[in-house]
């Protein structure tokens, strides 16, 4: 098996310090690019792409694609200082989609 | 709708035993469907605290490091970071949760005691980068976690769906629709074995007359 590899995508400002941490960043801004390098990503074998969510926004299509197989998780995360809400979104839509109606935070 | 069976003795013994099976794998899927939505809770309750903290995190790092950035300006500072130090390393495998495969991901490399790690020299860089990548290292575990969380939600919520749609068609459209039809067939049975009753008293009363 190849090693398993951890990436991340968005653009260079938000991105950039993963690199300190041994993540492989991939600086992308433009929809197109952003759905080439998902798909490429996940056929290289990427566990994990986290990818900023303004970056996700323009790629919805292929991360519903790419969200029922088991590899690789794509994990929308905050770029800059405020978060969009995008994650906590997919989060409240998984318990509507699972129970049939947000039961869990109605209040936030 | 259920007209369209044949109303004989084999078919309905047929429909019988197709009825239990299909009652006793709707109480299974109702079951299997009770004990992911249980799992899913627990998940999901997890999923949210993480995102919260880790959208916190990561926005903290972030304002680390775009000062950083100001302090040292963009081209020291991808200069300094062009380089990592170290790879992230994890463990990556699949766990089976109801029947589901979902990914597991533990992350196994350095954390913050080994802050020495840093991957460039101090010369040029300014301590909002220092503590910006050492926050970040902390979170390493968790953000990884909350990968592995927030795909095993994304994925039972899927599954779950599958099966309440597989309980439904069972309940609502399969049972009701056998348990029709053999009403159907026996009542016609019922009603021919009458009907040959009658033939035959009718026959014997026109032998008496005569």
């Amino acid at each position: 098996m190849n090693k398993k590899k951890i990436a991340v995508v968005g653009d260079p400002s938000s991105v950039m310090i993963f690199k300190a941490v041994g993540f492989d960043v991939f600086y992308e801004e433009e929809p197109d690019q952003i759905k080439r390098r998902l798909h490429k990503l996940a056929d290289e074998g990427y566990v994990v792409i986290y990818i900023t969510e303004t970056a996700a926004q323009q790629a919805g299509d292929v991360i519903e694609e790419y969200a029922t197989a088991t590899y690789p998780a794509i994990i929308p995360i905050p770029a800059g200082k405020r978060s969009l809400g995008l994650g906590m979104k997919r989060v409240k839509e998984n318990v509507e989609k699972a129970v049939g109606a947000d039961i869990l935070f109605k209040e936030g | 709708m259920a007209t369209n069976v044949n109303p004989t003795r084999m078919e309905l013994t047929r429909l019988k035993r197709r009825l239990a099976t299909a009652v006793r794998g709707h109480k299974l899927l109702k079951d299997k469907r009770d004990e992911m939505v249980r799992q899913f809770m627990i998940y999901i309750r997890r999923n949210h605290a993480l995102r919260e903290k880790m959208e916190k995190a990561l926005s903290d790092v972030s304002q680390h490091f775009v000062q950083a950035k100001a302090q040292m300006g963009s081209l020291y500072m991808s200069e300094a970071l062009l380089y990592p130090a170290r790879s992230a390393e994890f463990e990556v495998g699949t766990k089976n949760v109801m029947s589901v495969d979902v990914p597991t991901i533990k992350y196994t490399g350095a954390t913050t005691d080994d802050q020495t790690h840093v991957p460039y020299a101090f010369t040029f860089t300014s301590a909002e980068l220092d503590n910006a990548v050492v926050n970040l290292t902390s979170y390493l575990p968790e953000l990884l976690e909350l990968a592995e969380v927030e795909k095993t939600c994304n994925m039972l919520a899927d599954e779950i769906e599958k099966t309440r749609r597989r309980v439904n068609a069972l309940e609502y459209v399969m049972i009701p629709e056998m348990q029709e039809s053999i009403k159907y067939i026996s009542m016609k049975l019922a009603e021919n074995e009458r009907a040959s009753t009658v033939r035959l008293m009718k026959a014997k009363e026109i032998m008496e007359k005569h």
